[in-house]
């Protein structure tokens, strides 16, 4: 539905480039001996009302990438241009925290742990309050009524807002947790692994959550996720990281349907299906996952892929386009079935 | 009463391990919670049984129960866990002794020597299941040598070398490369991987009977998960242990178990094969559980069904059947007794009320 309104408009958000680089140091004199690249090429677009999914193994460099586009860490290198709620267009990689400041309410987050991520000391009148009271959005009176209002939207009673956390189920504390995010009217959320915790019957509920607040408020989603059934269901398109790159990108039928590059097609194999007649264990992908700060020479994946051949031991494939909108990391895309 | 459950599945092989009516609950300040309260299941010789359930159904208790390794103020309170042991000194099956764990001692001579040399655990954190002060060959070797009976039938004590041998046996078994190396690596110094295939060597350096996996691959990555199950489902074909293997994830039980007992809240919902339990589950719990789960294949982007409300507060346990608050096909008579484990059809067992009307008398 919002693939074509991307082609329309001006993207919400689009990242050049991205890269985080983190020192390695040793000795007395913290002598920086090395890098740990933890991103290292990430390149996407987000269009107003979509969800992109970012998927990829842990270390992989996914959770960093998101963190650096909330500038919640600084980036090495690259551009996040952002476009904002009056129509400019601004660079958050660069940006100076103090005009980074306004755009804080924009730009929210859903934590992983529902458990660690909500302050046990404080009623869910001053969780979720918390960010209209950094913000400085209205005054005692004001920030209860938008807490009443944000708990009835997440499916909580709006009573609930003297009670502390510990009171509530884990699914209930990620609804809360959703709230708080909602608190600013944000139009970016990132979800770092919103349902992983939870429970197989907890997690439906909060994904449908997730949609119908999405259809309701015209939030744009940057949904990061290691479990692909999950994010196939919620995503618009999906990006796969691996080491740090971005290897696939592409709409999730298409992605799906045929994926372009052998480490995706390796990555939907090695789920298990949910169905004792299906039997899923072909062809393993095997070995390990190279380190950041010592990636193999060509392509990252050339030791663990099947298809590799002499051209991806040497030469580092770029990122191109095989069809509209389907990128993909690999010399063979577009030529070899994965 | 103990033994009244019908013996439908499989009534010619003698079960290795036979759970009956088992209840184990933790004495708190705040209240008793039952966290197990009434299961039954058998494993047979050399089969895989899948145990599904959310966090909280008691699966894991269970399974410390078996290996009598129920914390205070936790206690089996009722039930028993019949196990049959190794024939002694290499004899045929028949001369196998059979004990009740639930009455064992937990400290005394006879559990010890079940627990890690008869009944095997792969914990579900390998980080924190290995010392990181000791190397993990040190770790597997120790093991060996309390356990030592298994490998040397002369009753002669294993030396120290002969155990690190073993051990980098095991370490290539489970597909470990540089097995010399790796045995004097400190678990922290392995990956997710390797350390979980480490914790298999361990579970395996005494040649259990009964392996219990409890959600070994919830902590690693896909493709090593993979890579875990498969090795698994391996080391299960040559050497035909049983394998109770615990998750909450569907598509590994549907991949690794023949056959699955369903648990919500302390107790077993449902039974069978594996294929009956995916494709005819009889139990509302079964069918809500396997309709709230994204698939690789269905629509994307639609509201998915899903169980209403949560998990009960292990204080506020519901009246009758634990999951009426939560039944779509929830009875008048459902919050007023608790249904029994009994056959439906000809191989699953359900306890439910739609398809029987024998309440529990326990």
């Amino acid at each position: 539905m919002s693939g074509t309104a991307a082609a329309s408009s001006p993207p919400l958000l689009e990242v050049r480039g991205l890269q985080k680089f983190f020192p390695i140091t040793r000795g007395f004199l913290q002598r920086v001996v090395g890098h740990v690249r933890a991103v290292d090429g990430v390149d996407f677009t987000l269009a107003e009302g979509e969800t992109l999914g970012l998927v990829g193994e842990s270390g992989c460099g996914k959770t960093t990438a998101s963190r650096c586009i909330l500038r919640a860490i600084d980036p090495t290198g690259g551009s996040i241009l952002y476009r904002t709620r009056d129509g400019r267009t601004v660079d958050l990689a660069t940006l100076a925290p103090r005009e980074l400041l306004p755009l804080r309410a924009e730009i929210q987050m859903i934590f992983q742990d529902p458990f660690g991520s909500l302050n046990p000391r404080m009623t869910l009148l001053d969780n979720v309050g918390e960010p209209l009271l950094v913000n400085g959005m209205g005054n005692r009176r004001e920030r209860a009524d938008r807490v009443a209002e944000l708990l009835r939207l997440v499916g909580l009673r709006p009573e609930f807002m003297h009670r502390f956390p510990h009171a509530f189920s884990g699914g209930q504390r990620q609804r809360i947790g959703i709230a708080r995010a909602l608190a600013t009217n944000p139009r970016l959320v990132v979800a770092d692994e919103p349902v992983s915790a939870l429970d197989v019957s907890i997690q439906a509920q909060v994904l449908n959550l997730l949609l119908e607040l999405q259809a309701r408020l015209k939030l744009t989603f940057l949904f990061v996720a290691h479990d692909l059934s999950v994010v196939r269901h919620i995503s618009d398109r999906i990006a796969v990281m691996y080491v740090g790159q971005l290897v696939e990108l592409a709409r999730t039928d298409a992605l799906f349907r045929r994926p372009q590059h052998p480490y995706t097609a390796a990555l939907m194999r090695a789920v298990p299906a949910a169905d004792p007649r299906v039997r899923s264990d072909d062809a393993i992908l095997a070995g390990e996952v190279p380190s950041p700060a010592a990636p193999p020479q060509g392509c990252y994946f050339n030791p663990r892929c099947r298809h590799a051949q002499q051209r991806c031991r040497v030469e580092a494939p770029a990122l191109r386009e095989i069809a509209p909108g389907h990128f993909s990391r690999c010399h063979f895309a577009g030529e070899m079935e994965f | 009463m103990a033994l009244d459950r019908p013996m439908a599945v499989a009534s010619t092989l003698r079960p290795l391990l036979s759970v009956r009516n088992l209840r184990v609950s933790f004495a708190l300040d705040e209240g008793l919670v039952r966290a197990v309260d009434g299961t039954s299941f058998d494993v047979m010789p050399g089969q895989v049984l899948g145990v599904v359930g959310e966090s909280g159904c008691g699966k894991s208790v269970t399974m410390r129960a078996i290996l009598q390794l129920v914390e205070r103020p936790g206690r089996i309170t009722a039930g028993e866990i019949h196990f049959r042991r190794r024939p002694p000194n290499g004899g045929d099956e028949d001369s196998a002794e059979t004990v009740d764990i639930a009455r064992l001692p937990p400290r005394g001579p006879v559990m010890r020597d079940i627990r890690g040399g008869e009944i095997a655990l792969i914990p579900q954190e390998p980080m924190a299941a290995f010392s990181p002060v000791h190397t993990v060959g040190d770790q597997i070797v120790e093991a060996i040598l309390l356990h030592g009976q298994r490998w040397q039938e002369g009753g002669r004590k294993l030396t120290r070398r002969e155990a690190r041998d073993i051990t980098v046996g095991l370490f290539r078994d489970v597909g470990i490369s540089m097995p010399e190396q790796r045995i004097d690596a400190f678990s922290w110094q392995l990956s997710g991987g390797l350390r979980q295939r480490a914790m298999i060597a361990m579970a395996l350096s005494c040649k259990p009977r009964l392996l219990i996996a409890d959600e070994p691959t919830t902590a690693i990555d896909v493709t090593t998960q993979a890579q875990v199950l498969a090795l698994l489902r391996d080391l299960q074909a040559r050497h035909g242990t049983a394998i109770i293997f615990i998750t909450h994830d569907l598509g590994v039980i549907a991949q690794m178990a023949s056959y699955v007992v369903v648990m919500y809240l302390g107790r077993v919902m449902e039974e069978g094969p594996v294929d009956d339990i995916f494709h005819a589950p009889r139990h509302p719990y079964t069918r809500a559980l396997l309709r709230s789960i994204p698939s690789l294949y269905g629509e994307t982007r639609v509201a998915l069904p899903v169980i209403s409300g949560a998990l009960p507060h292990p204080f506020n346990r519901p009246p009758g059947c634990p999951f009426h608050p939560r039944c779509p096909d929830v009875m008048t008579k459902c919050p007023g007794a608790v249904p029994s484990l009994q056959p439906v059809g000809t191989s699953q067992l359900a306890s439910c009320f739609l398809h029987h009307d024998v309440v529990d008398a326990g």
